[in-house]
């Protein structure tokens, strides 16, 4: 399949590096699954949907201040939806995210919302500067805020608003965010691991299953099209949260 | 059932069916995941002698007839990969390292260094400046790294051809003059795609290598051409992607076949193809041995 060309209807700004943008195909996509998103000239990236037709994107390197300098009316060359998505479960979901991590949960919400489910969600952001989709998530049903300043909701990462939570209450819990903020969680909540769907992020090269470059240690999951949604159970013996490799294969720390 | 263990290229393999270079093999669990699932061998992602990231994306693309890509050798060098290979032989089956360098001492030096059941020589990458059929589509130099390599190692050493050549055959002859152990045909055809919204070359590289479906016939005559004229085994590789085309590959004349962009249906390749080939054997009552080469035998 050749990359789909794709115009850019709209461009938003939703924190001081963060941007959304809304394309003029709807790819039917599920929450979780993602699109290798090429700046011609530049490179391609993979991108997880934060709706049908959008896509949320943090600026962190070269391809992504590449895509930021793309306006409406710009184009873009699409592959997807590629991977595999959350699967929505049972009546009660909790969400838990972290930054830009956040974007596939609140496409996630609306779902689960349409279709009737109570939805809680955890979010975790660096600084109240930094917070996303606040509205979007208030819509949704009860939301925690935590911020590692402190300059909105409860100071710290994370896991420090679980104590507001009985994990048992809800049927499945969602899960995307800096991979740190994700193993923080995992590690905490293990009895929950069965029930915990997290979207991972692993370097991909081919988005085909075929290069190798995304594998999960001791397995061997090929995390682009087996992920990027894994069972936690699955993560807590891995490489996740340990060490992650790079561009050229070779093992380096995990971020965030 | 037929037994399908068989010796070639200086190894001893379960079956013929082996994991070629490139696909899942960059890290050890991959490459180990392909042997449990039934690979005879398991050929690694090629490795250099310092770390890189490749080009950047797209890295790959499929066309009508089978895939492009252009990944541009990422490895993080083979001091760092010795752990994968390790890793790799909890699978069970050989593991064959291959790798790259610019001249036959740096292909020598990694050889020296790196510890495997054998290697094979990327002489054939069609996407990488300074490396792969940079080298290997000139006689000589095939077989002077071929013999610097030989020299060094004290395992098998096979020799990956490239097709975007006039005449493989004289590539073959050369890596047998310079002491292989098998060669390995074909690695890709170079090949590009235009994106015709706006004239950009699809490929981060702009040039890519073309496998799959489309190169399969390319692959037969290449290894029938090899396999007629070589002492050495010819190992065939390219478009391979059901036991049917295991058969062909085989009656052109290779010992074992690699198979490649068929991951893209999945690790139960391996399986699927291994079983076809079994059952083949068992209807014709043939061996293994019998089959290789029957192209070359038959005559009006």
């Amino acid at each position: 399949m050749r990359p789909i060309n794709s115009v850019i209807e709209e461009v938003r700004s939703e924190a001081p590096l963060i941007r959304t943008f809304r394309l003029d195909k709807n790819l039917d996509p599920a929450p979780g699954q993602y699109l290798m998103v090429w700046i011609r000239g530049v490179d391609e990236i993979p991108m997880s949907f934060s709706g049908p037709d959008t896509i949320t994107v943090q600026s962190v390197g070269k391809a992504t201040q590449a895509l930021f300098h793309l306006g409406a009316g710009s184009s873009v060359g699409l592959r997807g939806p590629l991977g595999n998505g959350f699967i929505l479960r049972g009546k009660r979901i909790l969400l838990i995210g972290g930054g830009v991590g956040t974007a596939p949960l609140a496409f996630l919400g609306d779902q689960a919302k349409g279709a009737g489910m109570a939805v809680t969600s955890l979010l975790g952001f660096r600084s109240k500067d930094d917070l996303i989709f606040q509205e979007r998530f208030e819509a949704l049903g009860d939301t925690i805020i935590t911020t590692d300043d402190g300059s909105l909701g409860i100071q710290g990462r994370a896991s420090s608003g679980l104590k507001e939570l009985n994990l048992f209450d809800y049927d499945q819990i969602y899960l995307c965010g800096p991979e740190m903020m994700m193993w923080d969680i995992i590690s905490r909540t293990r009895e929950h691991a069965k029930k915990t769907q997290a979207c991972i992020n692993r370097y991909f090269k081919c988005a085909a299953g075929i290069c190798g470059s995304c594998c999960l240690d001791p397995e061997g999951v090929r995390v682009c099209v087996e992920g990027p949604v894994l069972m936690a159970d699955r993560l807590l013996e891995s490489e996740f949260g340990r060490y992650r490799r790079g561009p050229a294969g070779d093992k380096g720390p995990c971020r965030g | 059932m037929p037994s399908l263990s068989i010796h070639a290229g200086g190894l001893d393999l379960n079956n013929p069916v082996l994991l070629a270079a490139g696909i899942l093999g960059t890290t050890g669990a991959s490459l180990c995941r392909a042997a449990r699932a039934g690979a005879g061998g398991v050929v690694t992602k090629s490795v250099g002698s310092v770390p890189r990231e490749g080009h950047p994306g797209p890295t790959i693309l499929h066309v009508e007839c089978g895939l492009l890509n252009a990944m541009g050798l990422p490895n993080p060098s083979y001091k760092e990969f010795q752990e994968e290979i390790e890793t790799a032989r909890a699978g069970g089956a050989p593991v064959i390292a291959s790798i790259f360098g610019s001249s036959p001492t740096e292909f020598a030096q990694i050889a020296r260094s790196l510890k495997a059941d054998a290697f094979e020589l990327n002489l054939s990458c069609p996407h990488a400046e300074k490396y792969g059929s940079e080298l290997g589509r000139y006689p000589d130099l095939v077989e002077s790294v071929t013999g610097a390599v030989k020299a060094a190692a004290d395992v098998p050493v096979w020799v990956k051809l490239t097709p975007n050549t006039a005449d493989i055959l004289e590539l073959g002859l050369a890596a047998q003059r310079g002491g292989a152990d098998g060669v390995v045909a074909i690695n890709t055809l170079k090949a590009m795609a235009i994106d015709i919204e706006t004239g950009y070359p699809i490929l981060g590289n702009r040039f890519g290598g073309l496998s799959g479906q489309a190169i399969k016939p390319v692959a037969v005559r290449c290894v029938y051409e090899l396999a007629s004229r070589l002492e050495i085994p010819v190992i065939g590789v390219g478009g391979v992607s059901c036991w049917e085309d295991a058969v062909e590959m085989i009656m052109a004349g290779a010992s074992a076949v690699q198979v490649g962009t068929a991951l893209l249906k999945g690790y139960g390749i391996f399986e699927e193809i291994t079983t076809g080939l079994s059952r083949y054997l068992e209807r014709k009552s043939m061996t293994l041995e019998e089959l290789c080469g029957l192209a070359g035998r038959r005559r009006s």
